[in-house]
């Protein structure tokens, strides 16, 4: 019985230090030092929140930059990948479906190495990056669509490399660029964008 | 590959070996009650712990009582668990509005998170309330890393102390862990999380308008502590579905080194506590090596398989299920250090793992989880191996088998034996119970061998209390709930339980001073000996069953069969 006792009090108490205490006092210092990471990167357009840096969207409309194929069709309740294994015939015929889909969409030579993170879904299935090659695949598309004229091609792809975002420290992780960010500075950069949509 | 990927590797693992005598020496002085950096900040907390909760940290047990406190404070654990989500909805910090659990469920939630494996039959942000979270799976995430150590300090006692039945206290234990290693650690962790972008708050789930106009929920909540003590305590039980995969919870590479770095870290520096507390830190490195060299073999072949062409997808890198900002090596790397770790977090979907790479992470927890391992579970679960091995190879040169000074008897290798026959019997039993019952065939997501190898991963995920899984598995369901949750417990109690067992006889045993004919256990001979007996027992129990599964599907993989 003295063990039962000790058990429960113990454990009362390490419910309120690490389950309560511990979680506020976190909460405590993040929300003052970093508050706007906290919670959760959010971008505000004209008083709008219109997402977070960190999740991606679903972009398939052909005035923007495509996002990668998500399990969950980027919606994050819940969050997640296909789960498919490789020798599962489904992954088999998403992937030559992508694959055909992103060239006629881009309009792009058949021969045309299509970096992979395009043809398959991401884990989170909200994975907010591509890597910059898939996105330069994609100007030619983009510019026709919005009728941009040479100058602001020549800005855009210089968006593209000011975006693209290199490994941490030279090694660490891998070339890739915010999708919506990018997205967000091509209606910038298109001045007609506002009266277009 | 690329160069830059070698250099992250290599800079890994120095940085790991680097830290382990410097947590390893730190632990060592809050274990033995020396002075230690800790002590000035959190020593009254130690103290308003006892006083609270009436405990006499002076008072010392035998192997039976300690057992029996152990047994009794997780018992508890779970009851609350298992409690908090079958009221969810009354309770408060709910903002999402989720309804209460299925008392299947609940029950291998709260079992999960008791016995440190943190296998996740639901989705986080579509199931459980901040509230469960919070009070429920982040106080296991603390106690059941903290009851781990406990458990080795009690076997290190037993083979320290001689003549004895006194194997220290549990409640003392407990709390030095928590308080001294786990909570300041965490603490200092979460908030880099947080400077990475993890999210802290308790706010309601965002409802946004995205770009393109639809429409886009983005679930909130106080992750980045969560995050921190699951990487930690080699737990692994993810704040969303998608784990360490998930932009909030592991939004950076750099946040995903230092996620991957912890997983191993206290596994790793406990190996050099336990050289120290043993009296030949030689003894601990001999441990850290062997475990070293099993994972370096694991991570080769994994990173071969992944970076293989194959004749379905050619030679595109196999980017299904993996993060833009992770790329592959990152991926594979995680996913054999979560496995060998017993820590179960993913940045990538195992399930759509090559066939090798997958079956690299279902050996390491078919081998009983350490490699490193669990934190305290690893290094108790390989002197149950090394005792293995000096009784085999005192047989082979007939002498009478002795570890650290005392003898190994028949007690010590029937307990040993059941330790190790445990999770491999839950492995084998309920992967074949669930293959050819409809309810275990029912939540497949793939067919073909690698339907099997989706059964297969979850059991040994359970038995090894990892706590990854392949997801296309759908395993909330009454059958796996129950069947996963039953190999959980049986994972770790009956592993447990065997290795006090062995803890109270050694300590009674009498010291043998070292002499020209000991058998040592601090040389490359025995780190040989050791990873072959390693190698040989989980080899002859799984062969059968991984030649089913990854094995075939590798081979059919290659002749571009899909299913």
């Amino acid at each position: 019985m003295k063990t039962f006792f000790i058990s429960l009090k113990i454990f009362l108490f390490f419910t309120i230090l690490t389950g309560v205490v511990y979680p506020l006092f976190v909460t405590g210092i993040a929300q003052l030092v970093f508050p706007s990471k906290a919670n959760g990167s959010l971008i505000v357009k004209n008083n709008k929140i219109i997402g977070s840096e960190l999740i991606g969207q679903q972009f398939d409309s052909t005035i923007y930059f495509t996002s990668r194929p998500s399990a969950v069709s980027y919606n994050p309740l819940p969050s997640g990948g296909s789960n498919y294994g490789l020798t599962n015939i489904r992954l088999k015929n998403l992937v030559a479906e992508r694959k055909h889909q992103f060239i006629v969409f881009n309009q792009l030579d058949s021969l045309t190495v299509i970096p992979s993170e395009m043809l398959f879904a991401s884990a989170s299935g909200l994975d907010p990056h591509i890597s910059p090659q898939a996105a330069l695949l994609q100007v030619e598309r983009i510019c026709k669509m919005r009728n941009l004229d040479d100058g602001q091609k020549d800005r855009l792809l210089q968006r593209i490399k000011e975006l693209s975002e290199k490994p941490a420290f030279i090694f660490l992780g891998e070339d890739r660029i915010n999708v919506l960010n990018l997205n967000l500075e091509l209606n910038n950069l298109d001045g007609n964008f506002t009266s277009k949509k | 590959m690329t160069f830059p990927d070698i250099i992250q590797i290599i800079l890994f693992f120095a940085l790991l070996i680097g830290l382990t005598p410097i947590l390893g020496n730190f632990m060592y002085k809050v274990f033995t009650g020396s002075k230690h950096l800790m002590l000035p900040v959190f020593g009254w907390l130690e103290k308003l712990t006892y006083k609270f909760s009436g405990i006499d940290p002076e008072e010392e047990t035998n192997w039976k009582s300690y057992t029996l406190s152990l047994l009794m404070f997780n018992l508890i654990g779970f009851i609350f668990v298992f409690l908090l989500q079958l009221f969810q909805a009354q309770l408060p910090l709910n903002p999402a509005n989720l309804p209460n659990i299925s008392w299947h469920s609940a029950f291998n939630t709260a079992v999960s998170f008791m016995t440190n494996t943190n296998w996740q039959g639901y989705a986080g942000e579509t199931t459980l309330s901040y509230f469960v979270q919070m009070i429920g799976l982040t106080v296991q995430n603390f106690v059941s890393a903290a009851t781990g150590i406990a458990v080795l300090l009690a076997l290190i006692r037993g083979l320290v102390r001689k003549t004895t039945d006194q194997l220290g206290n549990f409640w003392t234990d407990l709390t030095r862990t928590t308080l001294y290693i786990l909570l300041p650690l965490s603490i200092l962790f979460a908030v880099v999380l947080v400077g990475q972008g993890v999210v802290q708050n308790y706010k309601t789930y965002e409802t946004v308008q995205t770009l393109q106009g639809a429409q886009q929920v983005i679930p909130m909540g106080p992750a980045a502590s969560q995050i921190a003590i699951k990487q930690i305590g080699t737990n692994g039980g993810g704040f969303f579905n998608a784990n360490s995969a998930h932009p909030f919870e592991n939004p950076t590479p750099f946040s995903n080194f230092l996620e991957m770095l912890f997983i191993l870290l206290i596994p790793a520096s406990l190996t050099f506590t336990y050289g120290k507390m043993v009296g030949s830190t030689r003894q601990g490195w001999t441990i850290f090596t062997a475990m070293l060299i099993l994972l370096l073999i694991g991570l080769s072949i994994s990173l071969y398989a992944e970076y293989s062409a194959n004749p379905i997808f050619g030679n595109l890198p196999l980017m299904e299920g993996k993060e833009t900002r992770f790329g592959i090596t990152n991926s594979v790397l995680w996913s054999t250090a979560t496995t060998a770790a017993s820590n179960g977090s993913v940045n990538a979907m195992h399930d759509s793992l090559s066939p090798l790479s997958g079956m690299v992470a279902m050996i390491n927890l078919m081998l009983g989880e350490i490699i490193f391992g669990g934190v305290g579970a690893g290094l108790y679960g390989m002197v149950i191996f090394i005792i293995l091995t000096v009784f085999i190879a005192g047989l082979m040169v007939g002498r009478t088998p002795g570890y650290l000074g005392k003898k190994i008897q028949k007690f010590e290798v029937q307990m040993a034996i059941i330790a190790v026959l445990a999770p491999n019997i839950v492995i084998l039993l309920f992967a074949a119970w669930a293959s050819v019952t409809s309810p275990g065939l029912s939540g497949l997501n793939n067919s073909g061998p690698h339907g099997l190898s989706e059964i297969l991963y979850a059991y040994a995920s359970a038995a090894g209390n990892n706590g990854s899984a392949f997801a296309g598995l759908n395993a909330n369901t009454v059958f796996c709930n129950l069947t996963i949750g039953i190999g959980m417990l049986i994972g770790r109690f009956g592993i447990i339980i065997p290795v006090l067992a062995i803890a109270g006889s050694m300590a009674q045993k009498k010291i043998t001073p070292s002499s020209a004919g000991t058998f040592h256990t601090d040389n490359w001979l025995f780190i040989g000996l050791l990873i072959a007996v390693i190698l040989i027992v989980g080899g002859l129990t799984h062969f059968p069953a991984l030649s089913l599964g990854p094995i075939i599907e590798h081979l059919l993989m290659n002749n571009g069969v899909t299913f």
